[in-house]
C-alpha cells in the first residue's frame, strides 16, 4: 500500500518550523544527543516545564521560550536529541533544517561529559553547519562520579569554540552559558570553529563539484554553506535538495522569504 | 519571485553535477565522512578526557540483575503491582477525604439555592449535574493519579524504562512491531495522547501506525482509577480488608497484562493484514542509571498531575454533568432520554456483560474517560431517589442497587481497558499520521477488540458458572 | 565473522558493513564504523536484542542488525 514517510503525511518539519521569531530577538537553538539534558537546560534557562526523563527521545515536539540576560531577550528552542545530522531520521532533519535553514543566532551543543567521543561527532558536524557553536558539557557531576576528568581549554582549544561545563539540574554554569550567549549574539565575540578536513578521496570530490556550485547558487551562498551542500551532494543525500526547495522556493513564495531571512538578521 | 524561479531551476542542474559519480562511489564517500568525524571525534576526546578506573559500577550491576534472565520479569512485575499497590492503598484516605468534603459542600450549594428560592430545575443543572460530576471526578480520579505519577516519574528518571523495552523487544519483534513501542505504551499510561505523540521516536511509518493503533490498549490517566475502584470495591472486598489493596492491585495487574497482551495480538494481527510488513531497523540506547532527585520530582509530579485533573474537571467534567442532567431529566411519556436511550443499547449490552447504562456513559464518555463512572451513577440515580453518595463506598451500593456482580465490574473494566480511545487521543491520531482515516480506523478496531473480547470472556463464564 | 555471533561478554573489532543505503547510514551513525570494538554485554530476558558496548555507550540490536555487521575477534 506504499506507506511511505510522506504518504502517511507525517509532516513534522511544517509544524516544527512553526515559531514566531521576532525581530529583535535572537534566536538560541539546543541541539544534542538524545538524553544529554537539553530539555533540562531548556527549563532551567526559561524557567518553562518542558518533559524530561532518562531515556534517549523524551523530546519528540519542538518547544520553544525565551529568556533574559542583561536586558536582552533570547529565544530558545528546544531540538528533538539526534546522534547525528546526516541520517535522514525525522528528528535528524528536524535539528538539520533548523539550523541550516532557520539559521539560529547561535546553537548551544548539549553533550554528555561522560560520554565525550560519541557527542563530539555531532559537535564537528554542527561546526561543518554553523560558525556560531557553544559546546554545552553537560552531566558534569556524573562524569566526577564517574571520575571523568575533562580538560575544558584543550577542548576548547582544539574545537575552537567556547565550552561551559554545567550541571543542569542544579543549574550549575547556566549564569556562564547565558553570558557567553549574550556575547556572541551580540557580536561581541566572533567565533571560527575549527574546520573538518577529510581525508583526499572526499576532499578531491568536493573539489570537483565546488566551483561549479559556487558559480551556479552564487544568489543563495549567503544563506548555506555550500561546501557543506557539497559534502551532502557527493554523499547522496537528496533530502537536502528537498529542503533547499522546500524552505528556500517555496515558503518563501508564501510568506514572502520571512522565515528564513528573520533568522539571519536578528 | 524571478530570483526563485532561476534559482529553482539551478537547483535541479546542481543535481546533475554529481551524475558522474556512481552509487558504490557515493557510499564509499559517504563511509569515509562518517569515519573521518568520528575519527576526529575520538581523537580530541582522547586528548581531553582523562579517566581513572571506577571500582564498581552500580549500574552494570543493576543491569546484571533487572535485566538477567530469570529476574528481569519477575521484577518488572513487583515493581508494576507495587506501584499499583501503593497507588490503592495509598488513594482511600485522600478519596474518602476529599469525597466528604466535596459532598458536604453540594449540601450547602442546595441550601443555598433553596435560600435563593432558585427555580428547581437550575438547582438540579448545576448542583445535581454540574457540581456533581466534578466533584466525582476529583475523589475518584485525583487521588490515585497524584500518586501514581510521581512514582511512575521516579522509575522514568531514574531509567528504567528503556530496560522495560528491552526486556520486552522480542515479543514486539515477533508481532512485528516496534522495540521502542514499549516506550510510547509507558507514555500512555500517562495519556494515550501523549502516547501517540511519544510514537515520533518510531521510524518506520507502518511500525508508528501499529504503535498509534494500538497505545489506547494502555489504560491512561483517565481510566486507570476506574480500574482500581471497581477493583478496590468489587475485587478487593471479598478478603478480609488487610489484603484487599494487594487483590485490587493484583487485579490491575492483571489487567494491564491483559492490554499488554492484547497490544501484541493486535499489532501482530494489523503487521500481517492493514500493515504488512517486516520490522524495521531498531537501536535502543540503554542510558546510565542516574539518581532522580527525589523531592523535586515528587512535588512537580504531583502538581503537574493535580492541576492537569482538576482542569479536566473544569473543562470536560462540568460541560458532561450538564449535558448528561438534561437528558437525565427531559423526557417523553414519562421515560427521561437517558433511560430511553440506555433501554435501547440494553439488549446488545448485556450480551458484552454490561448493562444499558454503563455502554451509554462509555459512548458519552468518549470526550473523556474520567467521566464514565459519574455518568454511570447519574443514569442509575436519575430514576430513584436523588441518594447522595457521601463516600466512594456508597457507590458499591449503588451499583449494587443495580443489579451488578463482580461479572459486571470485570466486564466493564475489559471494555474500559479496551474500547474507543479518547476524543482527544482521537484528534491527537488525526495530526499524527495526518489523516481521518487511521483516527476512524482506530476508532473502530480498538472498539470491536473490546466487543469481541468482552463477548467471549462473558459468555464462557456464564457456561462455566 | 558476524556480530550476531560473537558470544556473551566477548569483544570484537568491526571490519565492515554490508547494509545497504538508509540502514547503512543509521548503523554508521551510531557508531559502527570499521576498526571500532565492540563488547556483547548482555542478552533481553526474552532471548532478544543482545546490548552491546559500542563507543562508550551501551546499544541494543536486533539480530538484523547485527547480521549486517562483520567483525575480526
Ligand atoms: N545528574 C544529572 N542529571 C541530569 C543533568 N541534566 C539533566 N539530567 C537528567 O538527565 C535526564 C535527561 O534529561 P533531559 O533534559 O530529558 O534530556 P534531553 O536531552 O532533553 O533528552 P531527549 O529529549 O530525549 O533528547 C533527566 O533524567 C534529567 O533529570 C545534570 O546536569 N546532572
Ligand atoms: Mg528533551
Amino acid at each position: 500500500m506504499g506507506l511511505t514517510a510522506k504518504s502517511s503525511g507525517f509532516n513534522v518539519l511544517k509544524e516544527s518550523f512553526n515559531i514566531d521569531i521576532e525581530i529583535n530577538k535572537p534566536v538560541i537553538a539546543l541541539a544534542g544527543n538524545p538524553n544529554t539534558g537539553k530539555s533540562t537546560v531548556f527549563n532551567a534557562l526559561t524557567g518553562l516545564k518542558q518533559h524530561t526523563g532518562n531515556w534517549p527521545g523524551k523530546t519528540v515536539t519542538q518547544a520553544q521560550g525565551v529568556f533574559t540576560h542583561n536586558n536582552q531577550d533570547f529565544l530558545l528552542i528546544d531540538l528533538p536529541g539526534t546522534y547525528s545530522l546526516l541520517s535522514n531520521s525525522t528528528e535528524e532533519m528536524i535539528a538539520r533544517d533548523f539550523i541550516c535553514f532557520a539559521r539560529p543566532d547561535l546553537t548551544i551543543v548539549v553533550a554528555d561529559a561522560t560520554n565525550l567521543e560519541r557527542n563530539l561527532n555531532l559537535v564537528i558536524q554542527v561546526m561543518e553547519l554553523t560558525d556560531n557553536v557553544v559546546l554545552c558539557l553537560n552531566l558534569m557531576d556524573e562524569a566526577r562520579r564517574k571520575k571523568i576528568r575533562i580538560d575544558i581549554e584543550k577542548l576548547s582549544g582544539e574545537l575552537q569554540i567556547p565550552v561551559i561545563p554545567t550541571i543542569a539540574r542544579e543549574n550549575d554554569g547556566l549564569y556562564e552559558l547565558k553570558e557567553i550567549s549574550y556575547k556572541i549574539c551580540t557580536k561581541q565575540i566572533k567565533i571560527t570553529p575549527y574546520k573538518m578536513k577529510y581525508s583526499e578521496n572526499v576532499e578531491e570530490a568536493v573539489e570537483k563539484v565546488l566551483p561549479l556550485l559556487k558559480t551556479r547558487l552564487n544568489q543563495i551562498s549567503d544563506k548555506l554553506n555550500l561546501r557543506w551542500l557539497a559534502l551532502r551532494l557527493i554523499e547522496g543525500d537528496k533530502t537536502v535538495l528537498e529542503s533547499i526547495e522546500k524552505y528556500f522556493f517555496k515558503l518563501s513564495k508564501n510568506t514572502e522569504g520571512q522565515v528564513l531571512s528573520c533568522g539571519s538578521n536578528c | 519571485m524571478d530570483q526563485t524561479a532561476d534559482c529553482g531551476r539551478e537547483l535541479i542542474r546542481t543535481l546533475s553535477l554529481v551524475d558522474n559519480i556512481s552509487e558504490s562511489e557515493k557510499e564509499k564517500i559517504r563511509d569515509q565522512i562518517v569515519k573521518d568525524i568520528y575519527w576526529l571525534a575520538e581523537k580530541i576526546a582522547n586528548e581531553s578526557v582523562s579517566k581513572e578506573q571506577i571500582k564498581t559500577d552500580w549500574g552494570e550491576k543493576a543491569d546484571d540483575i533487572l535485566t538477567s534472565k530469570y529476574m528481569g520479569f519477575p521484577i518488572m512485575l513487583v515493581m508494576l503491582g507495587g506501584v499499583f499497590w501503593l497507588t490503592i492503598a495509598g488513594a482511600n484516605i485522600p478519596s474518602a477525604f476529599l469525597a466528604e468534603g466535596l459532598f458536604w459542600f453540594e449540601g450547602r450549594l442546595n441550601e443555598l439555592f433553596m435560600w435563593a428560592n432558585a427555580p428547581q430545575w437550575l438547582q438540579g443543572i448545576l448542583v445535581s449535574g454540574v457540581y456533581r460530576t466534578m466533584a466525582w471526578v476529583v475523589s475518584v480520579m485525583l487521588p490515585p493519579m497524584a500518586i501514581f505519577f510521581p512514582i511512575f516519574t521516579l522509575l522514568e528518571d531514574a531509567g528504567y524504562l528503556p530496560r522495560v523495552a528491552f526486556n520486552l523487544d522480542n515479543f514486539f519483534r515477533r508481532s512485528g512491531a516496534h522495540g521502542k513501542q514499549a516506550l510510547t505504551m509507558s507514555m500512555g499510561f500517562g495519556c494515550n495522547a501523549a502516547g501517540v505523540i511519544a510514537t515520533r521516536i518510531i521510524e518506520s511509518p507502518r511500525e508508528k501506525l501499529i504503535a498509534i493503533i494500538t497505545n489506547s490498549f494502555v489504560p491512561c490517566n483517565g481510566r486507570f482509577p476506574t480500574l482500581i475502584v471497581l477493583a478496590s470495591i468489587f475485587m478487593g472486598t471479598v478478603v478480609s480488608e488487610t489484603y484487599s489493596s494487594f487483590v485490587a492491585a493484583a487485579i490491575v495487574v492483571a489487567l494491564v497484562l491483559a492490554g499488554i497482551s492484547i497490544t501484541l495480538l493486535v499489532s501482530w494481527i494489523l503487521s500481517k493484514t492493514v500493515l504488512k510488513g517486516v520490522p524495521s531497523s531498531f537501536t535502543l540506547e540503554l542510558p546510565p542509571y542516574r539518581k532522580p532527585q527525589l523531592g523535586r520530582i515528587l512535588v512537580r509530579s504531583f502538581i503537574d498531575r493535580t492541576l492537569f485533573v482538576l482542569g479536566r474537571a473544569v473543562m470536560v467534567a462540568a460541560p458532561a454533568g450538564l449535558i448528561v442532567w438534561v437528558f437525565a431529566n427531559i423526557g417523553i411519556k414519562g421515560m427521561s432520554l437517558l433511560d430511553y436511550a440506555a433501554n435501547l443499547l440494553n439488549p446488545f449490552a448485556v450480551l458484552i456483560g454490561l448493562d444499558g447504562v454503563i455502554l451509554l456513559a462509555f459512548i458519552l464518555g468518549l470526550p473523556a474517560n474520567e467521566i464514565v463512572i459519574p455518568i454511570m451513577v447519574m443514569g442509575y440515580l436519575s430514576t430513584g431517589a436523588m441518594l447522595e453518595p457521601d463516600s466512594v463506598s456508597v457507590l458499591r451500593d449503588i451499583l449494587v442497587n443495580n443489579g451488578w456482580t463482580w461479572l459486571t465490574a470485570l466486564a466493564t473494566m475489559s471494555f474500559s481497558l479496551l474500547h474507543f480511545p479518547c476524543g482527544t487521543t482521537l484528534l491527537t491520531i488525526r495530526k499524527e499520521t495526518g489523516s481521518m482515516k487511521w483516527a476512524v480506523f482506530t476508532f473502530f478496531s480498538t472498539t470491536a477488540v473490546a466487543i469481541i473480547v468482552n463477548f467471549i470472556v462473558v459468555q464462557l463464564i456464564h457456561l462455566f458458572l | 565473522m558476524l556480530l550476531s555471533n560473537l558470544p556473551l561478554k566477548n569483544s570484537g573489532k568491526i571490519i565492515g558493513l554490508t547494509a545497504k543505503g538508509e540502514q547503512r547510514r543509521r548503523l554508521l551513525d551510531l557508531g559502527l564504523i570499521p576498526g571500532t570494538t565492540v563488547m556483547a554485554k548482555r542478552k533481553s530476558p526474552s532471548g532478544a536484542p543482545i546490548a552491546y558496548l559500542i563507543r562508550g555507550t551501551i546499544l541494543a540490536l536486533r539480530k538484523e542488525e547485527t547480521d549486517l555487521v562483520e567483525i575480526s575477534p
